[in-house]
C-alpha cells in the first residue's frame, strides 16, 4: 500500500509542481526517487514531527498541495496539537499520511501500535478521515486527496497487502465500495483487514451464511446511507478493524445505527480492546493473538448471528 | 509597491497603547503586560517595516507577519485597525460576546495571517512560508514575534534547527524578551540565558535590541538579512506593560485588567507621555 500510494503520488507531483512531499526522515529505500527526481518538491524535516506539520501549514497556506509522512502514531500522536490548530483551524491544504497502521509493525511494541488514531483524528474538526483497503484503494485515495482542497488524514498499511480489488472500482471519498451482497449479514471493514474480510465472506457461504461486504475506506464523511441501507436490508451488522473498537469504524457506526429513526439490527465491533496490546509479534501473529484473523473472524461472527437469532 | 504611514512612530505606538488599555478595560481581559510590552516594535513594523496593504490583505506578495504570542492579539489588533485594515470601531467588539476579535489570534480578521494561541505554533507556520517563498523565488519576507516564554516550547527549537539549515534567510525571529513569563521571571521558571548565544549557535544572525528605542528597532529591522543565507533573529530586551508605570515588570499585568481608577491613571499617564 506505500509503495502504490508513493508511485500514484511521484506520477501526480511530477504534473502538479504544488504538491509537495514532507516525510517525517523515515522511508528509506521507497521515497529516494522523489527525492532525487523532484527535488524542489521533496523535503526531509527530521525527526521533528511538530516542526513538520506546522510547517505543512505554511507551505499551504503559500499555495502549495502538502504531504506529511511517516510511521505509526509519529504523523498524528505526536503533534495533535499541531495538526488541530494549524492544520484543521486554517483549513490548510495538509494531507497527513501514516504509513503502518494498526499492527503493519507490531514486534516493535507498543509505541509503534497505531491502535487508537483513527478515533482521534476523526474527532477533530475539518479533516476527511481515511484508511483505504488495498492498494487499488489506496491508488484512488491518494488522486482523491490531491484533488479535493483542506485537511485530509490518510491510514495505509505497509508493504504487502495483497491487491483485493481486481479491475477499477468506483471510488469516491465518503462512499462505501459494496465487494459482495448478502442477506444474512452485512461485514463492514476499514483499512487493510479488507482481505481478510472477503476470506470471512468466503468461509461464511461455505457454511451457507451469505453476507454483504463494504469497504468503508472514508471514516469521516461516514458513508450513513450505506449502513441504513445494511441495516434495512440485512439482518445482522459487523464492523471489522485494526483498531480500537473505541471511537473508529465502530464507534462510528455504532453512532449511526443509535440514532437512526426503526432501525433494529443486530450489531457487533470487532476490532481492539481498548487497552495495550500485551502481544509483540508479526502482523499476522498480532492479529491472530486478537482474533482478528478469518478464522478467528468466522468463528466470532458465527456466534454472533446464533446469539442474535 | 512601498505602503509607508506617516505617522510619527511616537503617536502610532501610543494609538496602539491607548487602544490596548481601552480593550483591556472593556473587556476586564488579560495580557494587558504583554500587549504592551511588544506596542513599540508593532509600530515600527506596520509604521515603516512590512510591505502590506490593507486594500489587498491576501496580497500575494505581501510580508507575512505571525505574532506567535496569540495572547498580546490586542496590540496587533489595534496597530491593524490603525493601518486600514477595518474601522478602530471594530475594536470596541473585542472580548465581547459573539465578536471576531477574540483574546488571541484569529486568521478571519483581514490582516493577521495565523491564529495562535497555543504557544510554539507560530514559528513552525512562518517556517514553512518562508521555504515555500525560497523554493518559489518569492521576495516577500516572514516575520514571526515571540515571547520569551514561549521559548520553553520544544517545538521553537525544532523550527530554530530546521531554518539555518535550509539557509531561510527571509524568516526573522523577534523576541520580545520582557524577562516575565506566567507563573514568574523568566529566569526563575526556566531560565533562558545567554539567549543570544543560543540562537547563534543554532545558525541565526542575531542581534539584541532595545525593544522601546525606535531608533534601534528600525535600524535592526532594516538590515535584513542581517546575514545572507541566515535567518535573522532580533531579540528585543522590553519592559512588561510599558507605559503605565505601575504595570511595568510586573508579573501581576499579565493577568489584571485596569479598571477603576488604574484605568484613568493608565490613559493619563500614556497621554502625558506621548
Amino acid at each position: 500500500m506505500r509503495t502504490a500510494f508513493l508511485a500514484a503520488l511521484f506520477e501526480l507531483a511530477k504534473h502538479d509542481e504544488r504538491i509537495m512531499f514532507i516525510t517525517g526522515d523515515l522511508g528509506y529505500t521507497v521515497v529516494e526517487p522523489f527525492m532525487n527526481e523532484l527535488p524542489k518538491q521533496f523535503l526531509n524535516a527530521g525527526v521533528a514531527e511538530q516542526n513538520m506539520t506546522g510547517m505543512a501549514v505554511g507551505l499551504a497556506l503559500s499555495g502549495k498541495i502538502v504531504f506529511t509522512y511517516s510511521i505509526a502514531n509519529f504523523p498524528t500522536l505526536r503533534c495533535l496539537e499541531h495538526i488541530r490548530n494549524d492544520v484543521c483551524y486554517h483549513h490548510a491544504n495538509v494531507k497527513i499520511v501514516a504509513v503502518g497502521g494498526g499492527f503493519a509493525y507490531g514486534a516493535m511494541g507498543a509505541s509503534h501500535h497505531a491502535t487508537e488514531e483513527l478515533g482521534i483524528m476523526r474527532l477533530l474538526p475539518g479533516i476527511t478521515v481515511m484508511a483505504p483497503g488495498d492498494p487499488v484503494e489506496a491508488v484512488h485515495a491518494t488522486r482523491a486527496v490531491v484533488e479535493q482542497s483542506g485537511p485530509f488524514y490518510l491510514r495505509l498499511g505497509k508493504a504487502g497487502e495483497p491487491t483485493v480489488h481486481q479491475g477499477d472500482i468506483d471510488f469516491k471519498i465518503g462512499r462505501a465500495i459494496q465487494l459482495r451482497d448478502g442477506k444474512d449479514i452485512t461485514l463492514i471493514s476499514t483499512g487493510s483487514l479488507l482481505h481478510t474480510a472477503v476470506n470471512v465472506t468466503e468461509q461464511l457461504a461455505a457454511q451457507g451464511i451469505s453476507s454483504r461486504l463494504l469497504s468503508m475506506h472514508t471514516l469521516k464523511p461516514l458513508d450513513n446511507d450505506a449502513i441504513l441501507s445494511a441495516a434495512r436490508q440485512t439482518r445482522a451488522i459487523v464492523t471489522l478493524e485494526e483498531h480500537s473498537i473505541l471511537g473508529g469504524l465502530g464507534g462510528a457506526v455504532a453512532e449511526v445505527l443509535a440514532e437512526a429513526d426503526e432501525v433494529h439490527v443486530p450489531f457487533r465491533r470487532i476490532g481492539l480492546p481498548p487497552v495495550f496490546s500485551p502481544h509483540i509479534g508479526s502482523q499476522s501473529y498480532m492479529l491472530e493473538k486478537h482474533e482478528l484473523d478469518a478464522a478467528s473472524l468466522v468463528k466470532t461472527i458465527g456466534k454472533f448471528l446464533a446469539k442474535a437469532n | 509597491m512601498n505602503i509607508l504611514m506617516d505617522l510619527p512612530l511616537s503617536e502610532l505606538a501610543f494609538r496602539i497603547r491607548r487602544h490596548c488599555v481601552v480593550m483591556a478595560n472593556r473587556a476586564n481581559s488579560s495580557h494587558i503586560g504583554s500587549s504592551l510590552s511588544i506596542a513599540d516594535i508593532l509600530a515600527v513594523l506596520y509604521g515603516r517595516i512590512l510591505q502590506v496593504d490593507p486594500s489587498q490583505p491576501a496580497w500575494a506578495d505581501r510580508d507575512r507577519f505571525i505574532l506567535s504570542k496569540g495572547h498580546a492579539c490586542a496590540a496587533l489588533y489595534a496597530v491593524l485597525a490603525e493601518r486600514g485594515f477595518y474601522p478602530t470601531s471594530n475594536l470596541d467588539t473585542y472580548y465581547q460576546d459573539g465578536t471576531k476579535f477574540a483574546g488571541h489570534t484569529m486568521h478571519n480578521i483581514p490582516g493577521v495571517e495565523f491564529s495562535a494561541g497555543s504557544l510554539g505554533h507560530g514559528l513552525p507556520v512562518a517556517t514553512g512560508m518562508a521555504l515555500a517563498a525560497k523554493r518559489d523565488g518569492k521576495a516577500y519576507r516572514i516575520f514571526c514575534m515571540l515571547s520569551d516564554g514561549e521559548c520553553d516550547e520544544g517545538s521553537v527549537w525544532e523550527s530554530a534547527l530546521f531554518a539555518p539549515h535550509h539557509k531561510l534567510d527571509d524568516l526573522i525571529v523577534i523576541i520580545d524578551y520582557n524577562k516575565i513569563q506566567s507563573l514568574g521571571r523568566v529566569e526563575e521558571v526556566i531560565d533562558l540565558k545567554p539567549l543570544a548565544e543560543k540562537w547563534r549557535s543554532f545558525g541565526w544572525a542575531t542581534s539584541e535590541i532595545n525593544g522601546h528605542d525606535f531608533g534601534e528597532i528600525e535600524e535592526s529591522l532594516s538590515k535584513l538579512p542581517h546575514e545572507p543565507g541566515r535567518p535573522s533573529c532580533v531579540i528585543a530586551h522590553t519592559i512588561k506593560g510599558k507605559g503605565v508605570s505601575y504595570m511595568e515588570d510586573k508579573l501581576l499585568w499579565h493577568y489584571r485588567a485596569p479598571r477603576g481608577q488604574d484605568f484613568e491613571i493608565a490613559m493619563a499617564e500614556l497621554e502625558n507621555n506621548k
